[in-house]
């Protein structure tokens, strides 16, 4: 037997050292990124040779592609070539879940902004001049450019969607009120901060290198094989860091890091594509926008008897992610209310415009918003407390199947609202925001509360499994890599502290390393607030069989039971004996043991059946809640929030200042999109916001003076969870509803009681300002 | 191509340049200095924040001529050494911080108005910080980071100035 580098040495005894989980520890670059070290893929070095593309693009929203003229910019000196359709060697098809989408239109484009070529160029500057210089004919068809006319003409991409519990039609008509109402809520534009881009690297054999800012790099890897006629072991992606992805970066990054790698097989050269911020919002898929449509039964007390709901998603001009975005929005469409009786009505609507895709919530905040707007009519119509409302309708016992037949178990939102209204002071406020409008003739002050439930996992079962690898030096050290991407929400920290604590390591022994196809194959999209749960229990899998593994060879050396070996403190412990962890692993190493192990983890417990809708597409649900007050000026139409009060269940947190900076985040991100994010598209089609010049981003100066952020204390998740912990990418973003629904509490209190604001999202000063102006006129 | 020559983080560079070149691209292409950012190309994200004779400068807003004779600190020029700027710490401690795609920006920014205001209150943070935009972190962590670096700040002038 090798002997230990050291003698067994006297333990200096296990002080109940800190685990590395549940406590804050900064983000894993956090000084790389106050330094300007940190390297995002318009920083790399380019090796030589390398190319720079600029896109040409669709001016038409609908026509035939009639020529395609590149002769004068092939001429521009420093323009090595335009790449078209023609030149993609296998399918032009870059459909992330139904085939046929292109990569590169051929003879129809369906939008403006719709890539038709792309020039690669010696540098940047070039590769535009040139894209200007391509001339594209064609024959202009007449286009559907605004949902309502698509919901018309019944112009969809698919047949619609349904959820149905019950029987809705009998007791809608017999119930004592019935209301009918719609809300509109538009589109948001992601806004990363790093736009998209993509570096293809051609190699021998044709494989192909693709560093791509993506959120799902087995896609791209898949798609660029698929594109490249190759086997996906011939292509290898990877992504060490993005500067924010939302959602994005899913399946909208394949078009960037397609064509770059279509330009590196064409040209032999490495190939960079960086959207330039205008071009990324003219070309690429934002948020749905949503009209939702109610027709509610109620009893006297608000109570919800019935409910048929329409949900209308404008898709864009391609299916893209949206059969899963329907399908979130109908699955959150009850937020955290029961509806005994209930049908839910997805139609995914056909427009020419850019094809909307994955953002932060996938389709759950607008279903959200229908069961919020809904309620806020059942209170204000029949004059009742709006929270009491909310109270009344939510899930309890007896009352706990959702429209897709699953039980709402652990409903934890009861006890966090009489939390939060105490913590809030909320009773008070009311009075004090009554108080002041009862005296205000301009100003006005609104003031509601939101609660989120939100379904943890993909919709879609099979997407819910995740591999990771871990390796063990012999010095100690430990190399973490697993499927999930980092875009700043903090996965690589907190997969780390998952594996420091798995083998006793202070955090700063284990380093995460860049996302690759190469070390991890077959993933899933880092999305759905999944990140954590899923490769942070790869992960966890993976690091556990490295410790069963030394912990033999630990036992084996103390001359102790395996169940007496503990590993803390960076030490390996038996009774009174110990060993540093670096003299372990040098001594497993010894004894020919590996130290190298993948994990692989798949969500339990789930099921979906996609023909009727019904299953349990959740393992576990997430909670949180906000009070939200406003002002509003309401001759201006000008608003502030004056306060913000969240409570939020992220189960045992496994980084308390990583999950409220998304919480903070998340909801700042949702009051954007509900009160200043509008997206506006002319008359032909064209998108007229498309820069930060005329989209209106929040910053600094727009969120609330008062934002009190509090997890909820001693709440682990009842599911075996990694370390019990919950997700919270996704769920945050939907309190902001709170803000959308103040604004219309202080828009009713200049009408009579029982008026219902026609305030949609976004509530734009202007949209306030005409709220203003009918409720006057009520 | 006219050539330029500026003190950027303490040394002398030049270089011969297109007239159309953007201080931003100078430092990034030529320089290799890439922790300062593009995120809009168009003067309004505040990613590209960089300091031109001591006062904050949106890089992608000027071109590289501009700057002759001029010097130009970048965020790689904060830190001395192994010691990290004051608000460098700052935005590291208070997770001031998420893709990290706008904090050298924000921290450029940031110490231009701690030169101008060495004690910002929280509404002249967030008035200030107006034309940085950061789409991750809601800001709440960014204005705690400000503040606290400025309080690093005073703390180290006034070590100095005893
Ligand atoms: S890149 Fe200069 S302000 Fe955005
Ligand atoms: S941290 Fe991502 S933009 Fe600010």
């Amino acid at each position: 037997m090798t002997m230990p580098p050291s003698p067994l040495t006297m333990p200096p005894s296990p002080s109940a050292s800190p685990s590395a989980v549940h406590v804050t520890a900064a983000h894993d670059s956090a000084l790389k990124h106050t330094t300007g070290e940190a390297i995002y893929i318009d920083d790399m070095p380019l090796p030589r040779g390398a190319l720079h593309l600029a896109l040409v693009t669709s001016a038409w929203a609908h026509a035939r592609i009639t020529g395609i003229d590149v002769g004068a910019a092939l001429a521009l000196p420093g323009v090595s070539a335009v790449i078209t359709a023609k030149d993609i060697i296998g399918p032009n098809d870059i459909g992330a879940i139904v085939p046929g989408e292109v990569l590169l239109a051929e003879d129809l484009v369906e939008y403006v902004g719709h890539p038709i070529a792309a020039v690669c160029a010696r540098d940047e500057d070039t590769a535009r001049r040139a894209a200007a210089l391509v001339t594209i004919e064609g024959a202009p068809l007449p286009p559907v450019l605004a949902l309502d006319a698509a919901i018309g003409d019944k112009h969809y991409l698919l047949p619609p969607s349904v959820f149905l519990r019950g029987d809705p039609d009998p007791d809608l008509a017999r119930a004592p009120h019935r209301l009918t109402g719609s809300v509109r809520v538009g589109g948001q534009d992601h806004f990363y901060l790093e736009t998209q881009v993509a570096l293809a690297i051609p190699g021998e054999d044709r494989d192909m290198l693709v560093h791509s800012g993506t959120q799902h790099p087995t896609e791209v890897q898949h798609l660029v094989a698929r594109l490249l006629s190759l086997d996906m072991n011939a292509v290898t992606v990877e992504i060490r860091r993005m500067g924010g992805g939302f959602g994005g970066k899913e399946s909208q990054a394949t078009l960037v890091a397609g064509i770059a790698a279509v330009a590196a097989r064409v040209t032999g050269h490495p190939c960079k594509l960086r959207l330039d911020r205008d071009t990324d919002m003219e070309v690429t898929g934002k948020r749905h926008g949503f009209l939702l449509s109610w027709d509610v039964g109620v009893d006297d007390e608000g109570r919800i008897l019935a409910v048929d709901m329409t949900l209308a998603a404008d898709c864009g001009w391609s299916i893209d992610l949206s059969p899963g975005v329907v399908s979130r929005a109908l699955s959150h469409a009850d937020n955290a209310y029961f509806y005994p009786h209930v049908r839910l009505t997805g139609l995914y609507c056909k427009t020419n415009r850019q094809s909307n895709t994955a953002f932060r919530g996938f389709g759950g905040p607008q279903g959200m918003m229908a069961a919020e707007a809904m309620v806020d009519h059942i209170a204000r119509t029949l004059q009742l407390d709006p929270v009491e409302t909310r109270r009344r309708n939510f899930y309890g016992p007896g009352r706990d199947i959702t429209p897709y037949h699953q039980t709402v178990e652990h409903f934890r939102l009861p006890a966090m609202l009489e939390t939060l209204l105490a913590s809030a002071d909320y009773a008070t406020r009311r009075a004090s925001v009554d108080a002041f409008n009862a005296t205000n003739p301009t100003l006005r002050k609104g003031l509601a509360l939101s609660p989120v439930k939100f379904g943890v996992s993909f919709n879609k079962p099979e997407m819910n499994q995740a591999g990771a690898l871990v390796h063990v030096y012999t010095d100690g050290s430990v190399s973490l890599n697993h499927g999930g991407t980092e875009m700043g929400q903090g996965l690589f920290v907190k997969v780390a502290q998952v594996v420091a604590a798995v083998f006793g390591l202070d955090l700063d022994r284990i380093k995460p390393t860049a996302t690759t196809t190469g070390k991890v194959p077959n993933t899933s999209p880092t999305a759905a607030s999944s990140g954590t749960d899923l490769n942070g229990m790869a992960a966890k899998i993976a690091a556990e069989t490295i410790r069963a593994r030394m912990a033999e060879q630990a036992a084996a050396l103390f001359e102790e039971p395996v169940e007496a070996i503990r590993f803390e403190s960076n030490r390996v412990f038996a009774g009174n004996k110990s060993l540093s962890f670096p003299e372990l692993a040098e001594a497993c190493h010894g004894e020919r043991i590996s130290l190298s192990s993948t994990g692989f983890y798949r969500t339990p417990k789930i099921h979906f059946d996609r023909t009727t809708n019904t299953g349990r597409p959740f393992l576990y649900f997430a909670h949180g809640l906000a009070v939200s007050e406003v002002a509003i000026d309401t001759l201006t139409g000008e608003w502030k929030p004056l306060r913000v009060d969240i409570l939020h269940d992220v189960g045992a947190s496994l980084n308390p200042a990583v999950d409220k900076g998304q919480i903070e985040g998340g909801f700042i991100q949702g009051m954007g999109w509900l009160t200043m994010e509008e997206l506006v598209w002319d008359k032909v089609g064209r998108l007229r916001t498309h820069a930060p010049s005329t989209y209106k981003i929040p910053t600094a100066r727009d969120v609330p003076a008062v934002f009190t952020v509090e997890l909820l204390a001693d709440a682990p998740n009842e599911e075996a969870t990694v370390f019990r912990s919950k997700a919270v990418g996704e769920p945050p973003l939907v309190l902001a509803l709170s803000v959308w629904l103040a604004l219309r509490d202080a828009v009713g209190s200049l009408a009579p009681a029982g008026w219902v604001p026609p305030l949609a999202a976004p509530a734009t000063p202007e949209k306030i300002l005409m709220a203003c102006e009918e409720a006057r006129r009520a | 191509m006219p050539t330029v020559s500026m003190t950027v983080n303490g040394k002398q560079v030049s270089g011969e340049v297109d007239a159309r070149k953007l201080l931003v691209e100078f430092l990034r292409e030529n320089l290799l200095l890439t922790g300062t950012h593009v995120g809009c190309d168009t003067s309004q994200c505040g990613a590209c924040v960089v300091h031109v004779d001591g006062r904050s400068v949106k890089s992608c807003t000027m071109l590289a001529v501009m700057a002759d004779g001029a010097s130009v600190t970048t965020i790689e020029g904060m830190a001395s050494g192994e010691t990290m700027h004051p608000m460098q710490e700052a935005f590291r401690e208070q997770h001031g911080l998420q893709c990290g795609f706008c904090t050298p920006g924000m921290v450029m920014s940031a110490v231009d108005l701690v030169a101008v205001n060495p004690d910002p209150s929280e509404a002249e943070i967030r008035h200030w910080l107006g034309g940085n935009i950061c789409r991750c972190t809601g800001y709440h962590n960014i204005v705690e980071a400000v503040r606290d670096g400025a309080a690093r700040m005073r703390a180290l002038g006034k070590a100095a100035a005893e």
